[in-house]
């Protein structure tokens, strides 16, 4: 760890205060439910917004005039929800002339990217991944001064609605690259990732009846694959093989990373790790959270 | 005399054979315009590029080697020996005896290219077999809906390419023979068949009917599958083509939007708004549309086109989350529950048997018969997680989530009949704008005593 230098505290632009100084942000910056409410994301809400702060862009947050983008009411079927919730951000968003959209959610990227311009709304948006792989690339992130990542084994879980869904699937492995960890690929990995099960409204309902959980069956493939477990690997389904029913080895990975880059995937991988009782030697982290801390920014 | 009798005779059965699936093609033509009207998008050129690529370059088979070589081998096999087939269409017609060996040195190549490409496909079509139909078959070529007639079909199609194959050889080795006999030079390279010459009798009038039973057999075969074709997932071979021309060109995670339902959201938000008038029908009364799709009619046109393009490979069901992990949802069967029910609803091909399940429904059904609930259950519907990974893993570009979210939107718009917890969901989205019940007062409370750590 280098040496704590000086901490200051954040005081978070509102666009409401920029507009009424008649300033506009570089970019704005949506937080998502997910960023605003749930505990484990909120961290990665207050890592990205450390990363904004310390390289200096001129953001804002609309604050509580934010609201749901719809999206999962659309997944589930509800398009008029759905449609409604769109209309009154697009408002909210034009009325302040709002130009580009940084988001650490998947979801809230592809819907307001994808599917709020038939609806009029038409902005640049930006996935982290991106925005962070921008920030490393232009020297303004070192990647240094804080935790070392160096040597660790990190996998990277694909976002269905980052990856299949946008074709994303460099920026957050770029990320993860700065960090001179040991990266390691799993299976089912970009094109061919395997849903961490949160998606199309299934995080906010019981599963269907089956054999297992989706998050258990990607937690177990991230864990052998951390683990580096052939014969684990082996036993999980894969894309045309069978069920070879092998016995998982004894070796554990000590210290490893599943890195995310979605709520609900956070939310998802982590109850797994739970499940299979690896909280101890697996950790599941935000790219956001992973770039502030190797960069020494929490405080 | 003979001669023009065979002239005759194969001028009636080309001119049925093609007539009959001219007929079978029509009635499906008429299926798929049931569907809605949908908005493409995308310039041509994009379309024919991504038809170059997907449907002629095959690049989505090749995510795995294997069975993509194997099918590559009877892909490519097709092509080669559709252009013997319009020389023996010519023969027929004409009653000449190999046309094209006008073609010189060019026809050489092509026969031997052909024979070779025919001893692989054979090749090719024992591994499909052994793939199929071993003890513990390929996974994916396994599930609930790849019964009966489905698990028949797949195997006649094999077994009617190598019984064309064998034709086409005892063809070839016995004209070859006849030649030889002749002493005459035969037109044409033929590698796999002169091996076969030592197993062909010595009589020329064998010879002679065994040549013509070859050739009859070849072309009176494939003039018959060209029919059994609309009853099959074979049928794929001419309409992965048009599904993938026709395919979103459109980032997959952007689902289309309800243009009837941005009508009304507008106008409740503006009330100067002009609501279109809404289509009408033949007596000019308005058509009101159901929300989502309950029916196959309520789907777009190219959901329905998508079903008569599946053959049925199973690579998005294998793919499948919900699947992988044991609950019902299988994309391939919303697919073939599609082309089944249009089958029974509306024109159905020559042989086509949709409850053809030996009595045995895939799935707990309603009386109903339409799509949902009589094809395909909400239990089903509600397992998917949206995540298009067997949009990603068709190799013609079927997009079974489409239908899914369609029938979604009626389940919830029409029936209201979602899960009672997204129910939940829905009504703190209206509420609270987020999905939990948080208050949105709370909403910026993340803010609250964030430091960040100055560096020099």
């Amino acid at each position: 760890m280098a040496e704590q230098v000086a901490k200051r505290q954040v005081s978070v632009p509102l666009m409401a205060d920029l507009a009424a100084r008649g300033e506009s942000p570089e970019v704005l910056f949506w937080v998502g439910c997910a960023g605003a409410f749930d505990d484990r994301y909120k961290r990665v809400t207050r890592a990205f917004v450390r990363i904004l702060e310390h390289v200096g862009v001129k953001y804002a947050v609309l604050g509580m005039e934010e609201s749901c983008t719809g999206d999962p009411a659309k997944r589930a079927g509800n398009e008029f929800l759905f449609q409604m919730q769109a209309a009154t951000n697009i408002a909210t968003l034009d009325g302040y002339g709002i130009k580009t959209i940084v988001t650490a959610c998947p979801h809230c990227f592809n819907t307001i990217k994808n599917e709020y311009p038939a609806l009029g709304g038409n902005y640049e948006v930006i996935h982290h991944s991106t925005f962070l792989q921008q920030l490393i690339n232009d020297g303004r992130v070192k990647v240094q001064g804080g935790e070392s990542y160096k040597g660790r084994r990190i996998t990277f879980h694909d976002s269905c609605y980052l990856g299949r869904a946008n074709d994303i699937y460099e920026a957050p492995r770029e990320v993860l690259a700065a960090l001179d960890a040991d990266l390691v690929e799993m299976k089912r990995s970009k094109a061919n990732g395997l849903c961490c099960g949160a998606g199309g409204a299934q995080m906010f309902k019981e599963p269907e009846r089956g054999k297992k959980d989706i998050n258990v069956e990607r937690t177990e493939e991230a864990l052998a694959t951390l683990d580096g477990d052939a014969a684990a690997l082996e036993a999980l389904l894969g894309v045309e093989g069978g069920n070879a029913g092998a016995t998982p080895s004894p070796k554990k990975a000590d210290n490893g990373i599943i890195a995310v880059g979605c709520p609900f995937c956070m939310t998802m991988m982590s109850d797994g790790v739970k499940n299979k009782e690896r909280e101890s030697s697996v950790q599941v982290f935000d790219l956001a959270e992973l770039i502030a801390s190797a960069e020494g920014l929490n405080a | 005399m003979v001669q023009v009798l065979q002239q005759i005779l194969f001028l009636l059965v080309a001119a049925l054979s093609i007539g009959l699936f001219a007929w079978q093609v029509r009635k499906i033509r008429a299926n798929i315009l049931q569907g809605k009207d949908r908005a493409m998008g995308g310039s041509v050129s994009e379309r024919i590029n991504k038809t170059l690529l997907v449907a002629f370059g095959q690049q989505k088979m090749f995510k795995r080697l294997t069975p993509a070589l194997l099918h590559l081998v009877v892909y490519v096999g097709f092509l080669v020996i559709n252009i013997e087939v319009i020389e023996i269409m010519i023969d027929g017609l004409a009653g000449s005896h190999r046309i094209l060996r006008v073609l010189g040195p060019g026809y050489d190549a092509l026969m031997a290219t052909n024979e070779v490409l025919g001893a692989l496909v054979i090749v090719a079509v024992a591994a499909f077999w052994w793939r199929r139909n071993r003890q513990q078959p390929v996974r994916r070529l396994t599930g609930v809906e790849l019964r009966a007639w489905p698990k028949m079909d797949a195997n006649i199609i094999l077994y009617v390419e190598v019984a064309l194959m064998l034709a086409l050889f005892t063809m070839n080795s016995a004209d070859l023979k006849l030649h030889q006999l002749r002493g005459e030079e035969m037109p044409g390279t033929f590698p796999v068949s002169a091996l076969l010459v030592g197993l062909m009798p010595d009589s020329v009038t064998a010879l002679h009917v065994l040549e013509r039973v070859g050739w009859w057999i070849h072309i009176v075969g494939i003039l018959a599958f060209l029919n059994y074709l609309p009853s099959s997932k074979h049928f794929h071979i001419i309409m992965a083509f048009p599904n993938v021309y026709y395919s979103r060109l459109v980032p997959q995670g952007q689902f289309s939007n309800v243009d009837s339902i941005t009508h009304e959201v507008k106008s409740m938000m503006d009330p100067s708004y002009q609501v279109p008038a809404p289509p009408v029908d033949a007596e000019g009364n308005p058509v009101i549309e159901r929300f989502g799709a309950k029916d196959v009619e309520d789907l777009a046109w190219t959901n329905l086109l998508n079903a008569y393009s599946c053959t049925e490979c199973g690579r998005c069901t294998s793919v499948c989350p919900a699947n992988i992990t044991g609950k019902l949802l299988s994309p391939r069967k919303i697919i073939m529950d599609t082309r089944d029910r249009m089958e029974e609803k509306f024109n159905s091909p020559l042989i086509f048997k949709p409850n053809n399940y030996k009595g045995e429904d895939r799935m707990q059904v309603s009386e109903e018969g339409t799509l949902v609930h009589g094809k395909v259950t909400a239990e089903e519907l509600w397992a998917c997680t949206t995540c298009n990974a067997c949009v990603e893993a068709c190799p013609v570009n079927i997009n079974p989530l489409d239908s899914i979210i369609e029938m979604r939107r009626y389940l919830v718009l029409e029936e209201t009949a979602a899960p009672n917890s997204l129910n939940v969901m829905f009504s703190n989205i209206e509420n609270n704008g987020a999905p939990w019940a948080f208050s949105p007062s709370d909403r910026f409370n993340w803010a609250d005593d964030l430091f960040v750590a100055e560096k020099a």
